[in-house]
């Protein structure tokens, strides 16, 4: 019990405390808010998130930031469509558009890394450079037909018991048991952990910063670009301006589900607590009907300040994070060379 | 650049790099203008440099440079402090269009709009002061506070217009962004950033302010120790940076008499953090241009103009400048700039 309650396993609880009371306050003012098909369609809905946040989850815990998600799986939507628009098979375009995400979260990283930049600076670049690039490649919404498709964007196509899911979060739900296994149980997942918790220990313990980087931001370019996948067959469209501001919604998602902002603590589990989070806060306005979408945002930045704080607060008490120096000091200096 | 023998030598300030570049690009359109007479453009086939008159005011593409140039200008000095704090703030481009739903709200509600416009700069400031009190006293991550604003301000800027563009007439609200004043036949933006700059160089070197700011930057807890308020200094910082983008947010909206919150302010935040960072501020902290931003700002501005005169659309632009940014701070990192100051010291 001491143990659960140590200062480290907080946020997760809050988290948890406050996933039931939306759920239970939703039921109470709703009539068939917390039902199977409700529950599955928010699965199906939050799958790409939940997807993008995985690979969030691992650059966050190495102590980086990716703000390009959101462009990113704009654009790998985009360049889905474009070739299912040109006669390809929905599924041969997730090889490509894997590597495509891949190949520039590993530029990304390689820029942080062999130049000493701030991450935020570098991914900032690649969320408007990318958010471009989807309008270069096509500037107009492009809706995409395909059987496969109808049956990927269906709402109950794999049965399960009782209960029927969307293909995309039964997907959704292997991609987070494979990350958790790979942060968890994998040499590159302690070693993430490593680079996150002191860079300059982890490299004296003889981790490779470099190549753990550029790791680190190509499997969360790879994540967005399944993400990217995911969304275009849900929606059987690809459009330049879809998902302005996804990278909030996903790094909430990771700090709610208990990341360290700072790097070096954290699960994968918990950010598909915090994906849960916000997609139940959506729904809830959702029901309410009268309410306006910029509420989500809204809540989603308050939640996430929220925690923050709430790690800011811990970090205080239990001394297992840096102490606080002011705001002034929070780009850390890369090791010197 | 011609400065007297004994002094600094012309290259020693940074905005010295921004200038050039506008004065090259500046060239390469005229140049372009005389290779391609028939090409396609905004400005009429081989009107770059061209000057015209109308409606009584000079018009062009280099009017278009001050007029357009003026708002990045401001954001630009405004993000100049935070940056040199270590921080940034990603929210000035929400705060734009926030600034000019509560300013045309307000004027169509039928408010005076010397209170609108005042009522608009103080929701800036208060973005501004949630933004540095999250950062300096709350200790999250600049990039994280201001990204929640960045987002979720934009929505409260469709809140506040009810999600559409409210237009609006009134001669002192466009005066702000369509003015000719008589007496000087420049873009209203333009006066009004050379005023900020003015303003900012007096308040930020003829006091110890930008020391102190650059002394937090540099090292907090020295700069503490040395008994500098760091805390208050970044709060305030941030402050500065929200009025700023207020003010920029007003001069957009009275550029269109609109206000658009879902189109105002798109790709300020690059534009702002690619201006101060070519004019010569660390992304470090700790050293600070405030001219290099200014003139970084109508450099970006050049670069955006130049590519609506070749056809390049507003949705395709941003990719040329990230690339930009990306070379200029490569330029600037520590590994590269070791690299250089090793060069030099070998010939001096």
């Amino acid at each position: 019990m001491r143990a659960l309650l140590a200062s480290r396993n907080l946020p997760s609880l809050a988290a948890a405390a406050i996933l039931a009371v939306l759920v239970v306050a939703g039921s109470v003012r709703f009539e068939h808010f917390a039902s199977v098909g409700n529950l599955s369609n928010l699965l199906g809905d939050y799958a790409f998130v939940a997807i993008a946040a995985v690979g969030a989850t691992f650059v966050i815990l190495a102590g980086g930031i990716d703000l390009s998600v959101g462009s990113m799986v704009a654009f790998t939507a985009m360049l889905a469509a474009w070739l299912v628009d040109r006669g390809w098979h929905p599924l041969a375009t997730v090889p490509v558009c894997l590597a495509i995400g891949a190949a520039l979260g590993a530029a990304m990283g390689g820029l942080i890394h062999a130049f000493a930049l701030p991450a935020f600076i570098v991914t900032l670049a690649g969320m408007f450079a990318l958010r471009a690039a989807t309008f270069l490649l096509h500037d107009q919404p492009l809706g995409i037909v395909h059987p496969f498709l109808s049956w990927m964007s269906r709402d109950a196509a794999v049965p399960l018991g009782g209960a029927a899911l969307p293909a995309r979060a039964v997907l959704m739900l292997a991609v987070v048991a494979l990350g958790a296994i790979v942060a968890g149980r994998t040499r590159f997942g302690r070693r993430v952990y490593a680079l996150g918790g002191s860079p300059r220990s982890a490299e004296a313990m003889g981790v490779s910063v470099g190549t753990t980087t550029v790791a680190v931001y190509a499997l969360a370019g790879a994540c967005a670009a399944l993400a990217g996948v995911v969304f275009a067959s849900a929606k059987r469209a690809g459009d330049p301006t879809a998902l302005v501001g996804l990278e909030l919604t996903v790094i909430a998602a990771v700090v709610i589900g208990g990341t360290l902002l700072s790097g070096g603590v954290g699960s994968v589990g918990g950010t598909l607590l915090g994906v849960l989070i916000l997609g139940v806060i959506r729904l809830l306005i959702d029901f309410q009907g009268n309410l306006n979408a910029a509420w989500t945002s809204v809540a989603t930045g308050v939640l996430l300040l929220a925690f923050a704080g709430l790690q800011r607060a811990l970090a205080g008490l239990g001394g297992w994070a840096d102490r606080g120096t002011g705001g002034a000091a929070r780009i850390e200096p890369r090791l010197p060379r | 650049m011609a400065t007297p023998a004994g002094q600094r030598s012309w290259h020693a300030s940074p905005a010295v790099w921004p200038v050039l570049g506008i004065v090259s690009l500046v060239l390469l359109n005229a140049l372009f203008d005389k290779l391609l007479p028939g090409g396609p453009g905004l400005f009429g086939p081989g009107a770059f440099l061209r000057l015209s008159m109308r409606d009584g005011v000079p018009a062009g593409a280099l009017v278009d440079i001050l007029n357009y140039g003026g708002a990045i200008a401001i954001l630009a000095l405004g993000m100049t402090p935070v940056i040199a704090t270590r921080g940034v703030d990603l929210s000035v481009g929400s705060v734009m269009a926030l600034a000019g739903a509560v300013a045309a709200s307000l004027v169509v509600a039928d408010v005076p709009s010397i209170a609108a416009l005042a009522t608009a700069l103080a929701v800036g400031a208060a973005c501004g002061l949630c933004n540095g009190v999250l950062v300096s006293f709350g200790g999250v991550q600049p990039f994280v506070v201001t990204l929640v604003l960045m987002v979720a301000g934009r929505g409260v800027a469709q809140l506040v217009t009810g999600s559409q563009i409210t237009t609006f007439h009134d001669p002192l609200l466009e005066f702000v962004g369509l003015g000719r004043p008589a007496w000087l036949p420049l873009p209203m933006p333009f006066i009004l950033a050379t005023a900020m700059l003015g303003a900012t160089v007096l308040a930020l070197r003829r006091t110890a302010l930008g020391l102190f700011t650059e002394a937090v930057g540099s090292n907090p807890e020295a700069a503490a120790l040395v008994g500098v308020r760091s805390r208050l200094l970044v709060a305030a910082a941030y402050v500065f940076c929200g009025l700023c983008a207020a003010l920029a947010g007003l001069i957009a909206m009275a550029n269109i008499k609109g206000a658009d919150p879902f189109n105002a302010g798109r790709n300020a935040e690059l534009a702002a953090i690619f201006a101060v960072v070519v004019g010569g501020t660390s992304l470090a902290g700790g050293r600070m241009c405030l001219l290099g931003a200014f003139a970084g700002a109508f450099l970006l501005q050049a670069l955006t103009t130049t590519m609506y005169a070749r056809n390049i659309g507003a949705d395709v632009a941003p990719l040329p400048q990230a690339l930009a940014i990306l070379a200029v701070c490569i330029v600037g990192s520590p590994p590269v700039a070791a690299m250089l100051g090793r060069r030099r010291k070998r010939t001096p």
